[in-house]
């Protein structure tokens, strides 16, 4: 499959799916680990992809998102931002109303299918 | 010229800046001494208004697309408009310190 095709696939397929470098349990750079902690916080299931395992895919996403950098959390198929970004929705509250609002619509989906 | 100095005439160019600030923050980050990878940037344009941050991200990094082509690896990135930065009470939030990916990546730069 074309790799752009595999990137539409994985952020419209999942609600919430960050891209970020090493694991959650393990991330390789600062920008990642505070992503992915306050995504955590959150408190809701989220995909994520270790894009250092994946050069191909590293490259495919700055040109499918038009932004550069890592890490890059999607939500409902839509780019919402990096680190910065998302910080400033953790403090605002913002980030928890969004994630949240995105997983309870895929449960409901999931109970009607 | 340095990056640095680039990162700031091409911001200068391409808004306009009530403030601008661009510091080198490479030094924090498992990268060779005196490199210039990883910059912290705060600036404060009325440009700004009425774009959603992310949109406020990519008009950014389409300005300083180059250099990140070529070497500069990370961009904090800290965009207000002039009135959100007066009612702002702390200044632009730190940087996180560098958890070593780049030992663990196969190519130097991205």
């Amino acid at each position: 499959m074309d790799i752009m095709e595999t990137i539409k696939e994985q952020v419209e397929g999942n609600p919430i799916i960050l891209y970020m470098k090493g694991t959650p349990q393990m991330p390789q750079c600062g920008f990642s680990g505070r992503t992915v902690q306050a995504l955590m916080a959150c408190g809701e299931r989220f995909a994520y992809v270790n894009i250092l395992e994946n050069p191909e895919l590293r490259e495919s996403l700055k040109v499918y998102s038009n932004w550069p950098t890592f890490p890059q959390l999607y939500v409902n198929g839509e780019l919402v931002g990096g680190c910065d970004i998302i910080m400033e929705m953790y403090e605002s509250g913002e980030l928890k109303t969004l994630v949240q609002s995105a997983s309870a619509a895929d449960k409901s989906e999931a109970d009607a299918g | 010229m340095s990056a640095q100095q680039v990162i700031t005439e091409k911001l200068r160019g391409a808004f306009q800046v009530q403030w601008l600030e661009v510091e080198n923050e490479s030094h924090n980050h498992s990268v060779p001494r005196n490199s210039e990878t990883h910059f912290k940037i705060v600036l404060v344009s009325d440009d700004f208004a009425d774009m959603r941050k992310i949109a406020r991200h990519q008009a950014v990094y389409k300005v300083l697309a180059e250099e990140l082509r070529s070497g500069v690896h990370a961009l904090a990135l800290h965009l207000y408009t002039g009135q959100e930065w007066a009612d702002r009470e702390a200044p632009a939030p730190e940087s996180p310190n560098c958890m070593g990916g780049s030992k663990h990546e196969r190519q130097p730069a991205s």
